[in-house]
């Protein structure tokens, strides 16, 4: 039977099926951070039990960080304390850490593909929901919980049911000022945030093709968002070119060796999927989300839709707008730009190409997160920082920051956020906030005019 | 992990569709090194009032309502894997959500803590918070072993599906660490199997 990109990947990790069980699948990189790693390591203490492969985890700190003054003692007793411990827990066990400070820190999902620790054809988990970002590469990568941190410490595998396969192809080309970011939440507003619930999902199709490995990992990130495990692209020259050369590549004959595996992965022609969805980019435009889920997305110079669904009212209750209205005009107070979704240089790229040369607007406060390290240092040197700075923006240390208000950067109640982060829940950048997800083109547009604008009249 | 074979209770509605697991437990919650104690901070936002003041309104806070299930509207439990949302849940005493619909990592995550995730129909999912939320002292029947859920009052009853390796586990208490570390040579037979063929390809 022909295979797909998910099944030939898949395979080619399964150690053990059990009858009418689970499959037993072999983890090549395990990805750990504070929150979610620390009941694992006690789990294992309590057991005495050894990490069984400790050089194919790779920890970063990154959720509770605060980003400014990372060179500082952190103030809050509660983070420094789950900080001290992911230090301790690596140095006991042999774990590569990049702690706050260091060159190769940042947001796991940032940072893991930017040094080439992700690569196509592996299997990659991290306690983290949005680890889907790594499929963007050909690889199945999926978030995990922490008992399941725990068995990968203990075995390197997990017990899984296979999940079924699904794709969305988009043909055609995108239009000016239409993100990869607008293509994921329109997406989602089509099919809605369980739609891919028991599934992995491949996307295919010209757009795909013609994205650079930013805008594929942006995609996949979300694909949780739609209730998927994870999001698959398939491997082509473009992942080749991006991946070759980076400080955890594969060198030399290795790096030979695996093209030609990797150049294997792509899913056959006649391969069967069990569930397909086909859009198309001429339909697609700059988007916005109005509620308090992603799937609650808009195009921008739409109206908020009418439901009597309790859920979708209570959504538009407490972001205090109305059934029917437009969002364009609406004065917001805060922009946010980063999370693992569109914290990468290109994001900033595209943000400091429209804010060049402008002023945001007196009343907004524009947060600027970097998703690492190296992104950091690429803003300043590619003269990025001084554009943003010009332009009266705050540009911060990296971490997940607002995206998940575990630190001080958090929107304030009853405040509008713009963000370009992934989730849109209550209370998700700060208790009582509310925020309307978007791409980095229109949250830096948005800090300029201080209102939602929209954008297609802009690029017009 | 505790063991579950069934149990006989009352349950608590909350008939909210897409309850995501910030809700469950808002990350400024997550601070915490160990699994205890997150009970107290269960739906947070939504027990208390900014000012931090009780919000009566809300249905845990009803003292007409008490039970070890949890009934709540379609999609329980997406967005973040945080395994927090199945501590908070276990450490408040719920032993099973009743939902007509389950994001993936919740309940592999509530499974691995001994919190029974059920998947109901739509139809059965809104009488039985009908029925709940008219009669709160209704008890349910929830039997693992021959996988149903049965309402005392009214004689309704459906089958739900489990994956039959996870039954197992639960009811005797088993969780995969042991089943892992039971396959440690064959997963280093992988391993070096996989290396050779690498080497001589
Ligand atoms: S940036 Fe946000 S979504 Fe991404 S890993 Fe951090 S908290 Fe999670």
């Amino acid at each position: 039977m022909s295979k797909t990109l998910f099944d030939k990947v898949w395979d080619a990790h399964v150690v053990h099926t059990i009858k009418d069980g689970p499959q037993v699948l072999y983890i090549d990189k395990h990805l750990i951070h504070e929150v979610t790693s620390p009941q694992a390591f006690k789990e294992l203490e309590q057991r005495n039990v050894p990490i069984f492969r400790p050089k194919q985890i790779v920890a970063t700190a990154d959720h509770n960080t605060p980003t400014k003054d990372q060179h500082l003692p952190i103030k809050d007793e509660l983070s420094r304390k789950q900080l001290k411990q992911l230090s301790e827990n690596c140095k006991k066990h042999d774990i590569e850490l990049y702690q706050l400070g260091h060159k190769y820190n940042g947001i796991v999902h940032v940072m893991a593909p930017e040094l080439g620790i992700t690569q196509p054809g592996m299997s990659i988990v991290c306690g983290d929901s949005h680890t889907s970002t790594h499929g963007a590469f050909g690889s199945i990568a999926f978030g995990i919980g922490t008992s399941q941190v725990a068995q990968v410490f203990a075995s390197q595998c997990l017990l899984l049911t296979k999940p079924k396969s699904m794709r969305i192809r988009v043909n055609g080309q995108l239009k000016k000022g239409v993100q990869p970011k607008d293509v994921i939440l329109y997406i989602i507003s089509k099919i809605g945030t369980n739609a891919g619930t028991g599934y992995f999902c491949e996307y295919a199709g010209d757009v795909f093709e013609a994205m650079s490995m930013e805008g594929r990992m942006t995609v996949c990130n979300m694909s949780i968002e739609m209730g998927a495990r994870g999001g698959m692209i398939a491997p082509d020259e473009t992942t080749f070119d991006y991946v070759k050369g980076r400080t955890f590549a594969p060198q030399g004959e290795e790096w030979n060796q695996k093209l030609k595996y990797w150049k294997s992965l792509p899913t056959e022609n006649d391969a069967v999927f069990d569930k397909e969805y086909s859009f198309e980019a001429d339909d697609i435009e700059p988007m916005i989300t109005f509620g308090t889920n992603p799937g609650m997305g808009i195009k921008v110079n739409q109206h908020i839709p009418n439901s009597n669904d309790t859920s979708f009212e209570k959504a538009l209750n407490y972001m205090n707008f109305q059934k029917g209205e437009s969002l364009v005009d609406k004065p917001i107070n805060y922009v946010f730009i980063g999370s693992c979704t569109n914290s990468r240089i290109e994001d900033f790229r595209v943000a400091a190409d429209f804010v060049k040369g402008k002023k945001k607007a007196d009343h907004v406060t524009a947060w600027l997160v970097p998703g690492s390290k190296q992104v950091e240092k690429q803003i300043e040197d590619e003269g990025l920082k001084a554009i943003f700075s010009e332009a009266g923006f705050e540009l911060r240390q990296p971490g997940c920051s607002a995206c998940l208000a575990m630190n001080d950067d958090k929107i304030p109640a009853g405040e509008y956020c713009v963000s370009t982060s992934n989730r849109n829940f209550e209370g998700r950048q700060g208790q009582g906030s509310r925020t309307l997800l978007a791409s980095p083109l229109l949250a830096a547009a948005t800090a300029i005019e201080g209102k939602i604008v929209d954008i297609t009249k802009h690029l017009n | 992990m505790e063991k579950f074979i069934s149990i006989t209770t009352s349950a608590v509605p909350l008939p909210q569709e897409n309850i995501d697991t910030d809700q469950i437990i808002p990350a400024r919650f997550l601070k915490a090194t160990n699994r205890d104690g997150f009970g107290e901070n269960l739906f947070r936002d939504w027990r208390y009032h900014k000012d931090g003041s009780l919000n009566d309104e809300f249905v845990l806070n009803n003292n007409t309502y008490k039970g070890q299930i949890l009934i709540a509207g379609h999609n329980f439990g997406c967005g973040s894997s945080r395994e927090h949302a199945a501590w908070a849940l276990s450490d408040y005493g719920f032993k099973v959500i009743v939902s007509s619909f389950f994001a993936d990592i919740f309940k592999g995550n509530a499974l691995n803590n001994g919190v029974l995730p059920i998947q109901v129909s739509p139809e059965f999912l809104d009488s039985l918070l009908m029925t709940v939320k008219n009669k709160p002292e209704t008890q349910i029947d929830i039997n693992l072993e021959q996988q149903y859920i049965y309402l005392t009052s009214t004689g309704e009853k459906e089958n739900f599906e489990i994956d039959a390796y996870k039954k197992t586990c639960l009811m005797n208490g088993y969780d995969d660490i042991d089943f892992l570390l039971s396959k440690t040579s064959e997963i280093e037979k992988f391993e070096n199997q996989r290396e050779l063929s690498r080497v001589s390809d």
